[in-house]
């Protein structure tokens, strides 16, 4: 059934502001910049949009930004919560609603200045506690000090190296590899910035085992991108990019990052299980895919990730970094925009945009011969990935 | 008690005995205080009142015994009249005090009573120390108690009554006071969890239970993910369990948050997995697998949280 959905929608459009620590503008005006380029970039009139989806956390109403463009009639408007867990949500959203009829022009964007305004690195402080479940359950957490994103991946991170034996350097050439395509990239933060595995090593504790460049930028600025169907993206002007599939997933005892208390937490099952759909909506297989954007929020996930998707045996993909299979020149090179360590942080959705170009074969980063792309997002919560790719 | 041989306890204990005084009353024995005394007392004896009873008894009003004290009481400036000793009673308290022991309460006085007093006689009063106990520790802390004996004597200098007044003279025990415990973000309150933070308060662990199939279940919720039933308790559990991973936080820094901040995942031996802080570890040396037992932390807002230290030491 989901395989009928495989190549019937298309991203035609993609938009996006500058990345920088302090954009200097609110966040509708980000909003609103990026989704008319992305429009302009699919050469559609903002009037055709019919329908809008985005990130819970997202602080731009969709009413808003479908104002601010001059958009006349919305049909389909939808958000995806859990964070950088929604980063491919919206995508399949769209699909849906374009695939079904409901809607014909969706424009999926991400807006935030998230490190000129708030900071998620900062962590849950000094929320009044009420008896919300998510306040409660905080609780489990906060009161121990435990109130960083980062401190919460940590916990399963030492027990994935406990059990598989990877250590600090095989997270260390995540950050690397992102570090060497960032430094090529001029949209990226860290354009001309590449790391050494020894400046890995020496860079401060944030939560052990992670040092601070395992840890992702904290980013502000916009993406927005453009979806209509087969049929219509054929008569616009840039090669149409096809989603081959899309998938949304939460598995059994899902916690937001914290889900410690399955048998066990060194995997992601609701990346495996996101994996899964993904392959079976495609028909592709791992052999098939030319290069991925892996959710590199913190490095050690990236390992797991590469474990859930089938690159690489459980536990093995210490081996699949250590071989440089991941970096330049590999034969699954990762995040090749330099990721959200290196380029930005946008919450995944500059991934998205990164695979787009790879299939456009307009990346900064260009892998030759690209067929198909993975994406995935934020890990440790419900999460979600697409595949996309040229017809 | 070691103390006991303080030579500044020797030093207090030499004044036992000693007499101060003699203080006068500014007021001789008079019917309006004795009715104002009666008044706020609720006495409603027709001997102090009536005007006749007592005269016709004793040939005179006559005060309440218990009215002892009121006749010598100091005015509101803390003075006593013309002619009074200005020697001071308490110099045993301040000895007492300038060795650390700050409070003072009042813990139980006694009189007794020679004879009515009567209208018109103007009494006086000597006070001495009669004695200061050891060292003791009661509820409110440690310290002495001290008793001072009065003697009221009249104007013709015979002995009338006497009250024996017994002090505790202590420092309060060295406990944390609510400003020193550290404090840290509470946790929200719902009625799935509010056992689990309730038991912390009285030093115990403890984990729901569905009373359908007997599960333990961590963290809590309103159903059983096993068999669905919403019926559930808790009981309190070992404390014991394995570090079964962990991190040491270093940023975020928060106050009252130890740094480097090591937080365990704690597999407890009833198979439930808790996170909590460790304490007694070196933080560049935790081991996966280290048997922990649970403590308690003491913090600001009435919180209290569980922590795991190394059983047998670090
Ligand atoms: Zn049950």
């Amino acid at each position: 059934m989901t395989q009928q959905l495989n190549g019937q929608v298309a991203i035609v459009g993609l938009g996006a502001t500058e990345f920088s620590k302090d954009s200097g503008r609110s966040e509708i005006r980000l909003a609103t910049e990026a989704v008319l380029a992305a429009l302009a970039d699919a050469g559609i009139d903002p009037t055709e949009v019919d329908g809008l989806s985005t990130f819970a956390v997202d602080n731009n109403p969709e009413r808003e930004v479908f104002r601010q463009i001059g958009g006349k009639e919305l049909k389909f408007f939808s958000r995806i919560p859990e964070g950088g867990g929604a980063a491919c949500g919206p995508f399949l959203h769209a699909m849906m609603a374009i695939a079904t009829g409901v809607a014909n022009v969706v424009v999926v964007y991400r807006a935030m200045n998230e490190r000129s305004w708030y900071r998620f690195g900062a962590g849950m402080q000094g929320k009044a506690p009420d008896p919300f479940f998510e306040t409660t359950n905080f609780g489990w957490y906060i009161p121990h000090g435990l109130v960083s994103p980062a401190s919460w991946v940590a916990m399963s991170a030492r027990r994935y190296m406990h059990e598989y034996g990877a250590v600090s350097e095989d997270f260390g050439r995540v950050a690397v590899a992102a570090r060497d395509f960032a430094a090529t990239n001029p949209a990226a933060f860290f354009y001309g910035k590449p790391i050494t595995l020894e400046e890995h090593q020496a860079s401060r504790w944030i939560a052990e085992p992670l040092h601070l460049l395992d840890c992702c930028q904290e980013s502000d600025g916009a993406v927005a991108m453009v979806l209509v169907s087969r049929e219509y993206a054929k008569k616009l002007k840039q090669t149409p990019v096809f989603l081959k599939a899309a998938a949304q997933g939460t598995a059994h005892d899902q916690q937001m990052m914290t889900s410690y208390y399955r048998p066990s937490i060194s995997g992601l099952p609701e990346a495996g299980l996101v994996a899964r759909q993904l392959w079976q909506m495609s028909g592709l297989s791992p052999k098939d895919i030319q290069t991925a954007v892996i959710y590199d929020h913190f490095t050690p996930f990236v390992l797991t990730q590469l474990e859930e998707y089938g690159f690489a045996g459980r536990g093995e993909a210490k081996y699949f970094v250590r071989e440089g299979r991941h970096a330049r020149g590999g034969d699954l090179p990762v995040n090749t925009h330099g990721g959200q360590l290196g380029e930005a942080y946008i919450h995944g959705v500059n991934g998205v945009a990164e695979a787009v170009r790879q299939v456009r074969g307009s990346a900064v980063n260009q892998v030759s011969g690209v067929r198909n792309v993975l994406v995935t997002a934020g890990t440790g919560v419900p999460t979600s990935g697409l595949i996309v790719g040229a017809d | 008690m070691s103390e006991q041989n303080l030579s500044w306890l020797d030093e207090a204990r030499a004044l036992i005995g000693h007499e101060y005084g003699k203080v006068y009353a500014w007021d001789a024995v008079n019917q309006p205080m004795v009715r104002q005394w009666c008044e706020a007392m609720g006495v409603d004896n027709a001997l102090y009142l009536d005007g006749v009873s007592a005269k016709a008894r004793f040939g005179a009003n006559v005060a309440p015994p218990t009215m002892l004290q009121v006749w010598v009481l100091a005015g509101l400036n803390g003075r006593f009249p013309e002619g009074s000793a200005t020697d001071n009673p308490y110099e045993v308290l301040q000895i007492i005090e300038r060795n650390g022991y700050p409070s003072v309460v009042a813990v139980n006085s006694e009189q007794s009573y020679r004879r009515y007093l009567k209208e018109g006689e103007k009494i006086a009063f000597t006070s001495q120390i009669e004695s200061v106990s050891e060292e003791k520790t009661t509820g409110l802390g440690t310290g002495f108690f001290v008793t001072q004996l009065l003697n009221f004597y009249d104007e013709a200098d015979a002995l009338v009554g006497q009250m024996r007044f017994r002090l505790f003279k202590f420092r309060a025990p060295e406990r944390a006071r609510p400003a020193d415990k550290p404090r840290r973000p509470l946790p929200g309150i719902s009625d799935e969890n509010r056992f689990f933070w309730d038991g912390l308060k009285d030093r115990k662990l403890k984990i729901q239970r569905c009373t359908a199939c007997n599960t333990l279940r961590h963290p809590p919720g309103p159903a059983c993910p096993d068999c669905h039933s919403l019926a559930s308790d808790s009981v309190e559990v070992s404390g014991r369990g394995r570090i079964y991973s962990y991190s040491v936080v270093h940023h975020p820094t928060l106050p009252g948050v130890p740094q480097p901040n090591p937080v365990g995942l704690i597999e407890l031996t009833e198979g439930v997995r808790v996170v909590a802080g460790l304490v007694d570890v070196d933080p560049a040396h935790i081991e996966i697998g280290r048997e922990v037992e649970v403590d308690y932390l003491e913090c600001a807002d009435e919180l209290v949280i569980p922590v795991f230290r190394p059983v047998g030491g670090a």
